[in-house]
């Protein structure tokens, strides 16, 4: 290399990784997510000045227990953590209700359709299902729940065929279409908060069948309602594993890759395209709206504007991230809920604002995003000597690069 | 409807315009970069913080505090943090190359979650929730001509000139993008790099600068949308309601709505404005039936954008390269 050339080579390239092997690449994200953790320690840190280890000790326990002060022998207060079941169960449910929603947007995003329109489509089905516990009444709880699953699908599955049908027939932007399917939602939600007002005057709707609990999904392990999530969970992974065959065994699944891939080379292959597109959204609404129904008649027997609570963006960024795995999804929805409870448990614990739990989920997604970059580029650096091509250095990149991200996610 | 209730719901009209006016530019800008950020709402809410923080700190404890010191200090502490939320955004998906939907998501999540920590923070330390008031900046932003305007509400002049001087800027800084996307070489090259970056490359364009300029200046532009809000529109306080990412969304809608055009975006905005606030002017609606209405603007927005994608003409689509990520090698 001469040493005009030289002038022109940049410092780094970056070019395009063939292949990494699974170990690499979870190594990558591994490391992402460790030093996404020190940061947000270090935020934590900051806000509260408590030791920073008691700071993981107490994330860490935001899901199982909480820690409650007590006086010992010697008169001194300590703060004892206690298990709680109930908690557990908590944190299962939320993150069973973040994994069906995840879910539901894995055939659209393996389709390259970008739906945003989760959060609606949460909402529709959500309606759907207080409108089934309002008015079919009399029925057995089985056949209840049948026809609350049927129609809270129907509800998402409507709100994901308009975007689909209009992507399909006139390209119509379908980010923009969703997003503002979104608030069409939060606004009929609004409106049947206002018919279903009980008590009149307070706004919300207030817990649905509190006396008789009916519509509400049992416990599996016991006959107390809410004493257990195991039907949360059960449904949640049927559709999991389901979907997960269904992307990558079917021939429907196939087809939604392909479409994915290139819409041309699908058309080329004789892919109804257009067929595709609307089936695909149709089903992708109504697993949405199936976690909607998961949402009130497992969870909170109730509806208000915030029943998706941003869930709907957040599965986004967990179905990316995942890259469309279904098994993938269940781990970042765990490690975000788990994250999120235990921020909360710091925010209460030291009475700073609930807020809190959402920097840090920022912080920690920021990372994940930016860890992807690693696994599909390589960075090579400029060799002043040899005429041999550089060598790439995969593992110690991140480290470098993520320390600049720490500045600008810190400002 | 009379002309008085009509003034006063186009008064209120353009104070809730110009908050997604401002959003709405600065996203223009950017999506004319090719970059589709999503973080709006994010960005708007460090906007509406950073603005009412610096403020705060001044003002605190400071009885000779003056007003055009506090006003300026939370001009420029808005437009520099919003930038850098654009910052952030523009590192992760140019250099880092991820997606950007994902990534606006999450500064959409990251902003909200920042701004209204601090301000509960805020309300906090003032002793509690609608405590928070930084009275002389938001004066100096409500200054208005009382000379021209006068003080009578209900007056045509009061509905023209009756507005805190932002709301002006809002104008003036939508004239300033029209000039500069259709009249300058610098625009013309931005527009270049969103329709067509690997063209705009081997014109001689360095893709990388346009993009990270103008996703950095449009997220500053934004965040004055956020800013307007804290101190105009409800006053020199903080809200922890989330207002501000909802009138972000619906800034990112009357992107749309104007099809990237920043003139069509300031007539734009004030009609999302009469949209929002007509329940309180038309009769026989009562408590259930104002929700239902409320969703007007947003289904005017998606009845435009079916609109603009079945006409399919060519100077109302989205910039050909929006949303993509441009990256040499793939050539």
């Amino acid at each position: 290399m001469t040493k005009a050339n030289l002038a022109h080579d940049p410092l780094i390239r970056i070019s395009k990784r063939e292949d990494i092997p699974m170990w690499k690449s979870w190594l990558v994200r591994i490391i992402g997510l460790l030093l996404a953790l020190v940061v947000s320690g270090i935020v934590i840190v900051c806000i509260t000045h408590i030791n920073p280890f008691m700071v993981f000790a107490k994330m860490a326990s935001g899901s199982f227990g909480s820690w409650i002060k007590n006086t010992n022998a010697a008169g001194e207060t300590v703060e004892v953590l206690t298990i709680s079941t109930k908690r557990i169960w908590v944190t299962i449910r939320d993150i069973m209700t973040l994994l069906c929603i995840s879910v539901g947007l894995a055939p659209a995003f393996a389709m390259k359709f970008w739906n945003v329109g989760a959060e609606g489509q949460v909402l529709v089905g959500g309606i759907a299902t207080v409108a089934c516990m309002k008015y079919f009444t009399g029925l057995p709880t089985i056949v209840l729940v049948l026809v609350m699953i049927v129609v809270s699908m129907l509800a998402g599955a409507i709100w994901g065929f308009f975007p689909g049908f209009f992507k399909a027939h006139w390209n119509t932007n379908e980010t923009l279409f969703t997003l503002m399917m979104n608030y069409i939602a939060i606004q009929i939600t609004s409106f049947m908060v206002a018919v279903w007002e009980n008590p009149p005057g307070s706004n919300s709707v207030g817990v649905i069948n509190r006396n008789d609990q009916y519509g509400w999904l049992p416990s599996l392990f016991s006959d107390v309602p809410n004493k257990d999530f195991g039907w949360n969970v059960i449904i949640v992974l049927i559709v999991t594993v389901a979907v997960f065959i269904y992307l990558r065994y079917s021939k429907q699944g196939y087809e939604i890759s392909v479409v994915g891939d290139s819409v041309n080379t699908a058309r080329y292959a004789g892919i109804r395209v257009k067929k595709v597109y609307i089936r695909t959204m149709a089903i992708s609404g109504a697993i949405c709206g199936l976690a909607g129904f998961v949402a009130v008649s497992g969870a909170s027997h109730t509806i208000s504007t915030s029943t998706a609570g941003g869930r709907g963006f957040t599965a986004i960024i967990v179905a990316w991230l995942a890259k469309f795995n279904t098994f993938t999804m269940i781990l970042i929805s765990a490690l975000l809920v788990v994250l999120d409870k235990g921020a909360s448990e710091i925010a209460s614990s030291y009475g700073i604002n609930e807020y809190v739990s959402q920097i840090i989920t920022g912080i920690i997604l920021f990372f994940l995003l930016g860890s992807e970059f690693f696994i599909n580029y390589q960075l090579k650096f400029r060799h002043n000597k040899g005429a041999e091509p550089p060598a790439a250095k995969p593992v110690q990149a991140p480290a470098a690069n993520t320390d600049n991200e720490d500045k600008e996610a810190n400002e | 409807m009379d002309l008085t209730s009509f003034l006063t719901l186009f008064h209120s009209a353009v104070v809730f315009g110009t908050v997604i006016l401002f959003g709405a530019l600065g996203e223009i800008l950017t999506e004319k970069s090719g970059n589709l950020n999503l973080g709006v709402p994010g960005i708007m809410y460090l906007g509406g913080i950073s603005g009412l923080t610096a403020s705060f700190i001044y003002e605190n404890g400071n009885p000779n505090a003056s007003g055009l010191v506090s006003a300026l200090l939370a001009l420029i502490s808005a437009f520099v943090f919003s930038a850098l939320g654009g910052l952030l955004y523009s590192f992760l998906t140019i250099t880092l190359r991820t997606n950007q939907n994902v990534t606006g998501l999450t500064l959409t999540i990251f902003g909200g979650g920042l701004a209204n920590f601090l301000g509960g923070m805020l309300q906090k330390f003032s002793g509690g929730v609608g405590q928070v008031k930084v009275g002389k900046a938001a004066d100096t932003f409500g200054i208005y001509i009382k000379s021209i305007a006068g003080t009578d509400t209900s007056h045509p002049l009061y509905a023209i000139f009756g507005y805190g001087w932002l709301t002006y800027i809002a104008i003036a800084i939508a004239i300033a993008i029209f000039f500069f996307l259709g009249k300058t070489r610098t625009g013309l090259n931005l527009r270049a790099v969103g329709e067509n970056p690997a063209t705009a490359d081997a014109a001689g364009i360095n893709v990388t600068v346009y993009k990270y300029l103008g996703t950095c200046i449009g997220a500053g532009i934004s965040g004055f949308g956020g800013l307007y809000y804290t101190m105009n529109y409800i006053g020199g306080t903080w809200a922890n309601d989330g207002t501000i990412e909802a009138l972000g969304w619906l800034a990112v809608a009357l992107v749309i709505f104007a099809t990237w055009r920043p003139i069509n975006a300031v007539w734009g905005a004030y009609l999302f404005g009469i949209a929002y606030w007509a329940y309180l002017y038309i009769a026989g609606l009562n408590r259930h039936t104002l929700e239902l209405f409320k969703m007007l603007p947003y289904v005017v927005t998606l009845i435009v954008l079916i609109f603009v994608s079945l006409r399919r003409k060519k100077e109302d689509q989205p910039p050909a390269h929006l949303g993509l990520p441009y990256f040499r090698e793939d050539r």
